[in-house]
């Protein structure tokens, strides 16, 4: 693990859209988060494409969807619980239906929110956003993929949504020898034999050090780093399903609709092998110190580690 | 407006209307009453307002028309039709898998739809963004959104109201048909929007009053929108539900119901003796 300090992937986010800002068709809305979403990192160098919406989420999306009827690349933001939460149904309808090129970031999400509790901890935003045709779906895990998502995100043409967390981070991927991040395709950081955890988010730099862990043990672990959720790298888990015999997923989301239930779809239709969710058991969160919820909800390395040894027994 | 211009636009309102029947009633589903009611606007709107081409629909300068309460397809389409932006023949093909015309407006798939709607309350804010992107661009065009006075219950519909107003986009016109009934019944009885006057002038709003079904008074209203500068405009046109069809003239039972054959002969028949009376009246000019 990298000796560098811990970034938010918010952070990075909000530096990533500056540094790839300068295409005049970009405009950035938000919904009185700028500071916290960090879309405040680019209104500060290009106010004059930077619109706050006020309090008022779903015409905010609404009028990212007029915006992008002329041509331009619109960039929205708030907590993830209300992007996409509090206006699904204008993502779906007039922003997704019609394949217009608006990105919506979500900030905040999963249960490292920490102490504003449960009505601001967004567990259900990868099952919503995945359920909708054509859209993509990325959840970043550090500072480095992010940047790389960001840019990614603005070249491709259509809806997308990401996740971002407001707890600072690990830095994972730029040590990683041969890391390179394209839409749509996961990434290998750890080769195994044993048993493969797949992870996303803050549970990359988890499913790591459970790695670490099972490799006292002998096990020999490999740990893939879903950045994309949709489309998903399906030929990628396939592989390790053949290679490896058993599969983890881990996410810092509800186990239902997420990335265990999208691992699973596909495991289950083609090369079914034993598997195991790690995630928030279909639950709401709770008020508290990130640490101690992810302790809480079963979220740690030694959580993963576990469940990757009852995959394998399973064999 | 010359008498002569006001016969030639009520011919092609009541050729609407009839297209507007004859989607409903081969479809066997649809929403007739506030289509009906939105034929005079369309056709003012289409054939005197509006700066656009239809042998180049998306070109960047036109202006902009949102049906907000997108369930009127019915009489958006027609209106696009007989403006000559896809062939009258096809309408034939409403709400049918074999057609590119669907219950409700879908941007990709029409020529001259501006915005998927449907999902109340949704078209509105994407007529602000189009109207906000024109102030960014310096672009002269303007934006037209359909409302229905049910549809107003939505809050959606108020929070882009408000940014309508903070954004001063007086290159946006609101145009909502008060015919005061929904699908359930009245609208002051189902949940009261009233005065909607007064709370989409306490909004920002510069406020017209018209007769929604007379195409001087449209015309007038659109005319005098271009005068106001530095905040939106709201025409609150008060029309007739179902209007052109007798028996379903302000009558909520068929804000999205299709006529049995009886009920649509009926209808032709009321609506092809305007078409001729129209059409003798145009010719004695």
């Amino acid at each position: 693990m990298s000796e560098l300090k811990k970034i938010a992937t918010r952070q990075a986010y909000g530096e990533a859209l500056k540094e790839f800002g300068a295409d005049p068709r970009i405009v950035a809305l938000d919904a009185d988060l700028g500071k916290s979403t960090m879309s405040a990192i680019f209104a500060k160098e290009y106010p004059e494409r930077y619109i706050d919406m006020g309090i008022a989420e779903a015409n905010m999306a609404g009028v990212a969807a007029g915006l992008a009827t002329t041509g331009k690349i619109v960039v929205i933001h708030s907590f993830a619980m209300f992007a996409p939460g509090r206006m699904y149904d204008q993502v779906r309808n007039s922003i997704v239906f019609p394949r217009l090129n608006v990105k919506i970031v979500g900030s905040h999400a999963g249960i490292t929110v920490g102490q504003d509790g449960p009505t601001h901890q967004a567990l259900e935003d990868i099952s919503l956003t995945r359920a909708l045709p054509g859209m993509v779906v990325l959840s970043p895990c550090d500072a480095n993929e992010t940047r790389l998502a960001v840019k990614a995100m603005l070249e491709h043409e259509g809806p997308c949504y990401m996740r971002t967390g407001r707890l600072a981070v690990e830095q994972i991927t730029q040590d990683i020898p041969g890391y390179h991040f394209e839409l749509g395709k996961g990434c290998t950081l750890r080769d195994g034999n044993d048993v493969t955890i797949v992870a996303t988010g803050y549970m990359v730099a988890q499913a790591l050090k459970a790695a670490d862990a099972l490799a006292q043990e002998g096990i020999s672990a490999r740990v893939i780093d879903i950045h994309t959720i949709k489309p998903l790298d399906e030929e990628l888990l396939l592989k390790a399903a053949r290679e490896t015999g058993a599969i983890v997923t881990a996410e810092e989301h509800n186990i239902i609709g997420g990335l265990g239930s999208a691992v699973a779809e596909v495991l289950v239709e083609n090369y079914p092998v034993p598997m195991e969710r790690v995630g928030v058991r279909d639950t709401f969160g709770h008020s508290g110190e990130p640490a101690a919820l992810v302790e809480h909800y079963h979220l740690t390395p030694a959580d993963i580690a576990a469940a990757a040894k009852k995959a394998m027994s399973r064999k | 407006m010359e008498k002569q211009k006001v016969l030639e636009l009520s011919l092609i309102a009541a050729k609407m209307r009839r297209l507007i029947v004859d989607q409903v009633y081969a479809a066997a589903s649809g929403h007739p009453g506030g289509s009906l009611s939105i034929a005079d606007i369309l056709t003012v709107l289409y054939w005197q307002e509006l700066n656009i081409d239809p042998n180049e629909p998306k070109k960047a300068d036109r202006d902009r028309v949102v049906l907000s309460k997108g369930h009127c397809s019915p009489g958006l389409y027609a209106a696009l039709a007989l403006r000559g932006y896809f062939p009258v023949e096809d309408l034939k093909g409403f709400r049918r898998i074999e057609s590119y015309l669907s219950g409700h407006p879908d941007m990709n798939a029409v020529k001259g739809v501006d915005m998927s709607t449907g999902s109340l309350g949704q078209g509105f804010s994407a007529a602000v963004g189009m109207a906000l992107a024109g102030k960014m661009d310096k672009k002269d065009y303007r934006v037209y959104a359909i409302l229905g006075d049910g549809e107003i219950q939505e809050g959606q519909i108020w929070e882009a109201a408000m940014s309508a107003a903070h954004f001063k986009l007086d290159n946006l016109v609101a145009i909502l048909d008060n015919n005061n009934l929904q699908i359930s019944g009245d609208v002051d009885k189902v949940m009261s929007p009233y005065p909607i006057d007064q709370k989409f002038a306490a909004f920002g709003f510069e406020v017209i009053h018209i007769d929604g079904n007379d195409m001087n008074q449209i015309e007038a209203a659109f005319q005098k929108a271009r005068t106001i500068k530095g905040k939106p405009t709201l025409i609150l046109a008060k029309t007739v539900k179902g209007k052109g069809v007798s028996y379903m003239e302000n009558n909520y039972n068929w804000h999205g119901a299709a006529p049995n054959k009886e009920q649509y002969e009926q209808a032709v028949q009321e609506l092809d003796a305007e078409i001729a009376r129209l059409e003798k009246e145009v010719a004695a000019q």
